[in-house]
């Protein structure tokens, strides 16, 4: 089983709706695995009915029982996060600042304090309008994405690979250079990363290929918005050149995409012939790269 | 020499997961005496963030001397690990257990 | 005077509108912009000007005094972030994982872990023209939260803000934590959206968001002319929140941004659109 993982660092640059049009090739083929929390748009092409639902915990949030308190005040005194509210009708807490560090539980004299698992967001499992079936998760509003909730949909993914024999599943990695990414990128077994020639978006492909070679890891890179500064764009393939990462495509900048997004659909399913072609072109490369791999 | 193995199943053909920090089971062999261990890592899902250096902290509670992994710890897990001096080999991914052991005995395994 | 430029995802023209907007204005008024984005500040590549001033930004972390310690291992207890571990021969700290609680450095019964500060980022300050400054601060790599260097990011704008300053704040993408510590402090916040699905869903996001805090808010719908505009508008028309501004699309935009350049004083209409919102928000 592969797991090729496409990561962009900046967002914009066209990660989803290349993984979108990557598992719309692949169909039944794969498993799709929706990483990206923070914005987790692949359903909105994909347009996914739920199997299973449930909601997720991750960290937890400090409550206040005020018929045990006594008003000490000595939890207020401690919070670094400002999270303890001394108001006219007793102690309580503002959960949006609430850390969840638990300092308070401990040093409460009355115990009045509990720290009650904390829901972050809906984790998911539905089946596309491709035929695949999508892993992924929704997050509340102030809740972080975290390794936890990454390895949960991965795991799920997995599971789900292993039960129905798949080999290949796709994951829209998370976001930046955080911890997120990293577990995104845990036991992936090729990277796609997704930039455009924009000094932002080639930084942070310097920056995330950092990471790629200290796990080792197989990559290539499509350049998105390719021709919008010629520039920056031979800048980023001299680096692909001396890194060694294989240059899967270079697609000229179309509204094809938006338009395509508007109309609910992956490039895939429009008359962008030319850019179905590179899409079509990088996976074969991507397929090759990881068969080569396994012998 | 006890030599710890990042896995995904409790047996010697189970495959080798590439994860290390919220890999769920490691499967522990003392070459003193061929005998088998099993750490069950699985509570790990439950945390959230600085799962390496937690799974880190039970291989060397375990007097591991080597671990087989596949991508390789991260930063942390890494600083752990080093304070025992445990050598970390890395590249057995999409390998089984026995064939990981038996590519660590030919000298096949990267150096972390 | 604080206006925040947000938006539920990244890549909507965010930095874009908060950089445009700040040298807009700031050709009659004076503007301090500040960029918050700070594990992905941008703006001084569309900004050049001449460095002032620039700090250290420290968060607080422990420090294991190996002489004091019994090994009693309540501080690895005491941790709910995983960033101490008692390890057989000592106490091992992950400076990364700390959230600076100091739940773990004042229970500890013997005091052996004192806090310290640490280089969490650096702030830099810069005069850009007469009337621009800029104030940017750039996270550590490594470091988990974008939130301490935010906060103290906004107490240093506090302290150099004239009470005839405009401060724009270019906030996190996203709706999570550190966006939630940017929009906090503004009196009114700009969500930035651009006419497609995924900027829609990201822009119901954050307005919720918006409505969490009680915040005013009002929306620039970035790239417009597409029939997907109509979409937008209608939702934002019936539950009444209020467009100030939409911006064309325009080929030219994504060509002098990728390039690091201003788009107004080259494209008219960008200058007309900016216009727009400085008059519905009274910021000229
Ligand atoms: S709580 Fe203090 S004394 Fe106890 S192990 Fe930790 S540092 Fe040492
Ligand atoms: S200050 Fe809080 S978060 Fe930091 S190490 Fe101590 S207990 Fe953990």
């Amino acid at each position: 089983m592969k797991e090729i993982v496409f990561i962009s660092g900046k967002g914009g640059t066209g990660k989803t709706s290349i993984t979108a049009a990557m598992s719309y090739l692949l169909g039944g083929n794969c498993i799709l695995a929706d990483c990206d929390v923070d914005a987790a748009d692949m359903h909105l092409v994909t347009r996914p009915q739920a199997i299973l639902s449930e909601i997720f915990f991750s960290g937890v949030e400090a409550k206040i029982n005020t018929s045990l308190c006594s008003s000490c005040a000595r939890c207020f005194q401690i919070c670094r996060f400002h999270a303890i509210n001394a108001g006219g009708t007793g102690f309580s807490v503002d959960p949006l600042s609430c850390e969840g560090c638990g300092y308070c539980f401990h040093i409460c004299p009355e115990q009045a304090i509990s720290l009650p698992e904390r829901k972050v967001g809906i984790f998911q499992i539905s089946q596309t309008r491709f035929d695949n079936i999508l892993v992924h998760a929704e997050l509340d509003i102030g809740a972080e994405n975290s390794g936890k909730l990454v390895t949960k949909v991965k795991k799920e993914a997995r599971k789900l690979a292993e039960k129905e024999k798949i080999n290949i599943i796709l994951v829209d990695g998370s976001p930046g250079i955080g911890c997120p990414v990293i577990s995104s990128l845990a036991g992936a077994g090729y990277v796609v990363m997704v930039t455009e020639p924009s000094r932002s978006a080639f930084h942070d492909l310097q920056r995330v290929h950092i990471l790629l070679s200290k796990f080792g890891l197989p990559a290539g890179c499509i350049i998105n918005k390719c021709d919008l500064n010629e520039k920056i764009s031979s800048e980023i393939k001299d680096f692909l050149v001396s890194r060694e990462i294989a240059l899967l495509a270079e697609i000229p900048f179309s509204r094809s995409f938006s338009d395509a997004m508007i109309a609910g659909k992956t490039i895939m399913e429009t008359d962008a012939e030319n850019i179905i072609l590179k899409i079509n072109n990088s996976w074969d490369i991507i397929l090759k790269q990881i068969s080569g791999e396994d012998t | 020499m006890k030599i710890a193995f990042s896995t995904t199943g409790l047996e010697m053909n189970s495959p080798i997961d590439p994860r290390f920090g919220r890999s769920e089971y490691f499967i522990i062999l003392d070459e003193k005496d061929n005998s088998k261990q099993i750490i069950d890592n699985s509570a790990i899902t439950s945390v959230a963030h600085g799962a390496g250096p937690r799974t880190a902290q039970k291989i060397i509670e375990a007097g591991v001397g080597v671990l087989i992994t596949g991508n390789g710890p991260g930063n942390n897990a890494a600083r752990v690990l080093n304070t025992s001096g445990v050598r970390i080999l890395v590249g057995a991914g999409g390998m089984t257990v026995d064939e990981a052991y038996r590519a660590y005995k030919d000298n096949k395994l990267k150096q972390f | 005077m604080i206006i925040a430029i947000a938006s539920g995802k990244g890549g909507t023209g965010k930095t874009t509108l908060a950089v445009n907007l700040s040298a807009f204005l700031a050709e009659k008024r004076k503007v301090i912009l500040a960029d918050l984005d700070v594990e992905e500040p941008n703006s001084g590549i569309f900004l050049k000007g001449r460095q002032v001033h620039s700090e250290k930004i420290c968060r607080m972390i422990p420090e294991w005094i190996e002489r004091t310690c019994i090994m009693c291992g309540k501080c690895q207890e005491l941790c709910r972030f995983n960033a101490v571990l008692k390890i057989p021969d000592r106490i091992m700290l992950f400076p990364e994982l700390c959230h600076s609680c100091f739940a773990c450095s004042e229970l500890c019964p013997t005091s052996s872990l004192p806090m310290h500060g640490e280089t969490g980022g650096i702030l830099y300050h810069s005069i850009i023209s007469k009337k621009l400054q800029l104030v940017d601060s750039h996270l550590e790599i490594g470091q988990v939260s974008a939130v301490p260097l935010i906060s103290a990011t906004i107490s240093y704008l506090k302290g150099i803000a004239a009470s005839d300053d405009l401060l724009i704040f270019d906030s996190p993408p996203g709706t999570s934590c550190p966006m939630l510590e940017v929009t906090k402090s503004a009196e009114h916040v700009i969500l930035v959206t651009e006419p497609t699905p995924f900027g829609f869903h990201d822009l119901k996001l954050a307005i919720k968001t918006m409505e969490k805090l009680d915040k005013s808010f009002s929306i620039v719908l970035n790239q417009a002319g597409d029939e997907f505009d109509s979409t937008i508008i209608e939702f934002c028309h019936s539950a009444n929140y209020r467009i100030i501004a939409c911006i064309p699309y325009m080929r030219r935009a994504a060509e002098l941004y990728s390039a690091g350049r201003l788009l107004y004083q080259e494209i008219p209409v960008i200058r007309e659109a900016l216009s727009v919102i400085a008059n519905n928000l009274q910021l000229a």
